[in-house]
């Protein structure tokens, strides 16, 4: 400029150093998550390893610990995975085809909306009370893997419901207005053009829910407790345990034996929810890869 | 389903013959798919009347406010005293333990993630995130009970109880990390990038542009990603269950052992507490108060984000 | 006179210039020239660079993932694209305004202060803004209402804000990145004079799409054309008039008298 008003003391030195410190900051605070990720797994592999056989998946539970395995909470835990994929998926996939290709721009669709938002952050235990309450008690399904998969279901229709919203919102406009063209009902448009293109999206919102449902402990144990499971159910209203459950009644028992199975019991669960979400990662990029072509 | 795919068989076979019946078709399809879109409003409806009708049946019994202001909660020991403030101060101890660890690093990594890392990092660190939001919460109380707290017993407090708010919260913190930091992320991306240039045009360093331009500007994002982290703190149940203890004690000092109301929840519905008794129902009076605390922050951070969003 | 001295006569000068984004060749072999304190208007068919060059003038493209640069351009004595120039300090002195007004959403007065604070003004900072924004032909306008929000402002009253925000820091020079292209025509009448107060003051370099607004405000323009690859060159610089009216390339012409877009 032309005239200088005064002096502009630039500090570059001081600044450079302020920037290097806040960017060491961040990069600490993003090794921390890491670093916690990383000593979690490191921990549970090493108690969990000298415990994880053929026999702990096949065995049922045992007060020997050498003896015990978690067979009934597997077949639990695929029994309440198979009923309640049976209920959410449907419901959760026609609601959010409801709002995405029905609803009018009114009250209630706003109020359905909010209320899902809302359901997402309810505490999953008190889904657990709702189940205790209205499933177990008043509907008498006592503690059966139908009152858990029924509460599990509302559980993770929120996760459903979004996820398969925002695939079918994804689906061009154009494919929706050609099957328009050719006359067809809006029902036959949403059944053979939106839903098919939606599908991968959709599946991965579904496995994203089953991937929640599968670790969910607490409303299980609201609405089945702790039950010393000898038995695999072989009917929707038979008692029932689930994988987490079984792992946190080892974990809640004094000895390092018991110990040493939950870890092993966490490394199957683990591995089970590992690969589906590596599943989802699957779906997700081949969907993008599609979409870029 | 099966019912779907009948009104599918139906529209089909219809085609070209008669509009009425098409027309009929059509309608039964859209009110099956209301119907589904309707069970989440059912949903809440059967959250309010499960919790309100059981609780009725504790506040017969225990006035509600003596429930609400009582400093002591002991249902089971004589003389029985349902106070639930010890409950909530544990609740809040563990929250708070949590929050110390997750806002800071919550922040740092949406910063770091949203201004510095470049793509390569991204592609790496989200989806470790992302297995970290994912891990069932009985693994973190397993890694709490198990590895945390005899660290802290080694190397802090050797005279720290087995069971405590420190390792729980600490855990808790980690645990809700993705959640802030992924939801603040989206806030601090949202951030126009003509922002980010005026800044930079005017001589500013990176830090100077994310310290001073994105946070301030995705501010009410970010305090939205912090209510809705501790909300799923406050009820988060498996975690304390696991590692923070069955006492309900009115402390500060998170070396001591507490009792959630979650946990406190879990601990009735493993023991014997006969349904319809006051012990048992009580665990629906806690439930309503946990309910009404996580939905009150969910909205309040709904409300922060909305009102508060800058125009940009 | 020496060309190269800090008081000559150009104060920008590109030399063999080459930007690629990626593999995209997006400007080739540019050889500009910029008077000091003077207006240069960069004008040309959308897609020819002309932004592109104008961010290479305060390195505004190393923001941009796979951008790179190649070719000299000497600001004063130093060569902008030396690896020991500290962008930030380029670009504390070589000032930018853009096509959309983007003030930050804070008060007008922290707007105009953010430069001065961040590059460590040693003045009365309350000065420095009433006098940036009377520079900038809004301090009458705003004088009661520093304390508000930017974005209260009409918009044309935001892109002079935005001009006042970067006056601030005393820059040598000004880019201005189509900076009345979102405006109606009243506020683009009032930015068009802004600009021609400024040059006695300032270097300005204006990238327009709108030639009359060339012609109106420029003393210098020069003109950008795009090739078969789509890559952006150089076709001819020379004061406004001469290119408005007796251009010595054939393409220019055609360009001028509207031939082509």
């Amino acid at each position: 400029m032309a005239q200088k008003y005064a002096v502009f003391k630039r500090r570059k030195e001081a600044r450079k150093l302020l920037g290097s410190a806040v960017y060491v900051v961040f990069l600490v605070a993003v090794l921390v998550s890491v670093m916690g990720l990383a000593v979690l797994l490191i921990d549970i592999i090493t108690g969990g390893l000298p415990w994880f056989s053929w026999s702990l998946i096949t065995n049922y539970p045992s007060r020997h610990p050498e003896q015990a395995g978690l067979w009934p909470a597997l077949i639990g835990t695929l029994w309440l995975m198979g009923l309640t994929a049976a209920f959410s998926v449907p419901v959760g996939v026609g609601a959010a085809i409801y709002l995405e290709e029905y609803a009018a721009k009114n009250r209630l669709t706003a109020l359905i909306e909010v209320n899902i938002a809302n359901l997402a952050g309810v505490p999953s235990v008190v889904y657990g009370l709702l189940g205790a309450a209205l499933f177990v008690q008043w509907m008498a399904l006592e503690r059966s893997v139908l009152a858990g998969a029924l509460t599990m279901s509302l559980l993770i229709l929120p996760i459903v419901i979004l996820a398969s919203r925002e695939a079918i919102r994804a689906v061009p406009r154009a494919y929706r207005e050609a099957a328009f063209a050719l006359g067809a009902t809006e029902w036959q448009v949403v059944s053979g053009v939106v839903l098919p293109s939606a599908l991968p999206g959709i599946l991965t919102g579904v496995i994203l829910g089953m991937s929640r449902a599968i670790g969910e402990a607490a409303p299980m144990l609201v609405i089945s407790g702790l039950l010393f499971v000898t038995f695999i159910p072989t009917s929707p209203m038979d008692k029932f345990t689930v994988l987490p459950l079984q792992i946190f009644n080892w974990v809640s028992r004094p000895q390092d034996e018991f110990q040493g199975l939950a870890a092993g019991g966490i490394m199957l669960l683990l591995a089970v929810l590992l690969s589906m979400n590596a599943i989802a990662v699957y779906v997700r990029n081949r969907r993008q890869v599609k979409s870029d072509e | 389903m099966k019912a779907q795919r009948l009104d599918d068989a139906k529209v089909a076979d219809t085609k070209g013959s008669g509009k009425p019946r098409r027309k009929l078709g059509g309608l039964i399809i859209k009110g099956i798919l209301f119907l589904c879109a309707l069970v989440s409003i059912l949903t809440t409806v059967g959250i309010v009347v499960s919790l309100v009708v059981q609780a009725w049946g504790f506040f017969v019994e225990v006035a509600p406010i003596d429930f609400l202001t009582g400093t002591r909660w002991s249902p089971i020991l004589k003389p029985r005293s349902y106070g639930v403030l010890p409950l909530v101060a544990g609740t809040l101890l563990v929250t708070a333990v949590a929050a110390i660890v997750a806002i800071p690093i919550g922040l740092a990594t949406a910063a770091f993630l949203s201004e510095y890392a470049p793509d390569k990092a991204r592609r790496i660190l989200k989806p470790i995130l992302e297995v970290l939001a994912g891990i069932p919460t009985v693994v973190y109380g397993y890694f709490a009970l198990t590895f945390v707290t005899p660290r802290i017993q080694d190397w802090l407090f050797p005279d720290m109880l087995v069971f405590n708010a420190l390792s729980a919260g600490l855990v808790m913190g980690l645990m809700i990390v993705p959640m802030v930091s992924t939801l603040s992320e989206d806030a601090m991306l949202a951030v126009p990038r003509s922002l980010r240039e005026a800044a930079y045009a005017l001589g500013a360093t990176r830090v100077e542009v994310s310290l001073r331009i994105v946070i301030p500007a995705a501010l009410s994002g970010i305090v939205a990603a912090f209510i809705i982290g501790l909300s799923r703190a406050i009820g988060e149940t498996m975690l304390v269950t696991i590692a923070a203890g069955a006492t309900p004690k009115l402390t500060l000092n998170p070396l001591e052992s507490i009792q959630t109301m979650t946990a406190y929840i879990v601990q009735v519905a493993l023991g014997e507490a006969p349904r319809g008794s006051a012990e048992f129902n009580a665990i629906f009076a806690v439930g309503s108060l946990l309910f009404v605390m996580t939905l009150g922050m969910n909205l309040l951070g709904h409300w922060v984000v909305t009102r508060w969003r800058l125009k940009y | 006179m020496n060309d190269d001295s800090a008081n000559g006569k150009y104060v920008l000068d590109a030399q063999g210039l080459h930007v690629w984004y990626g593999d995209f060749l997006a400007l080739r072999d540019v050889n500009l020239k910029i008077e000091r304190k003077k207006v240069t208007a960069l004008i040309g068919p959308s897609g020819c660079g002309k932004s592109t060059l104008l961010r290479c003038f305060n390195r505004m493209n190393d923001l941009i993932a796979g951008a790179r640069v190649e070719g000299k351009i000497h600001f004063n004595q130093d060569d902008l694209n030396s690896n020991d120039v500290d962008p930030t300090e380029i670009r504390s002195r070589i000032g930018m305004v853009f096509q959309k007004p983007n003030p930050f959403p804070k008060s007008i007065y922290d707007n105009v202060a953010f430069g001065l604070r961040i590059n460590g003004y040693s003045g009365n900072v309350e000065e420095a803004v009433e006098r940036s924004l009377r520079g900038a032909a809004l301090w009458d306008e705003v004088k009661d209402r520093l304390n508000k929000g930017a974005q209260t402002l009409s918009g044309g009253q935001q892109q002079r804000l935005c001009i006042a925000r970067a006056l601030a820091v005393e820059p040598e020079v000004i880019l201005m990145d189509e900076p009345a292209s979102a405006l109606d025509p009243v506020a683009t009448l009032a930015i068009e004079e802004l600009i021609r107060e400024l040059a006695n003051q300032v270097t300005i370099v204006i990238v327009t799409h709108n030639m009359q607004q060339a012609a109106r405000v420029s003393d210098e323009t020069a003109f950008l054309m795009v090739d078969e690859n789509r890559s952006g060159y150089l076709v001819e610089r020379g004061e406004t008039n001469q290119i408005f009216t007796e251009p010595k390339d054939e393409r220019t012409e055609a360009y001028i008298t509207g031939r082509f877009s």
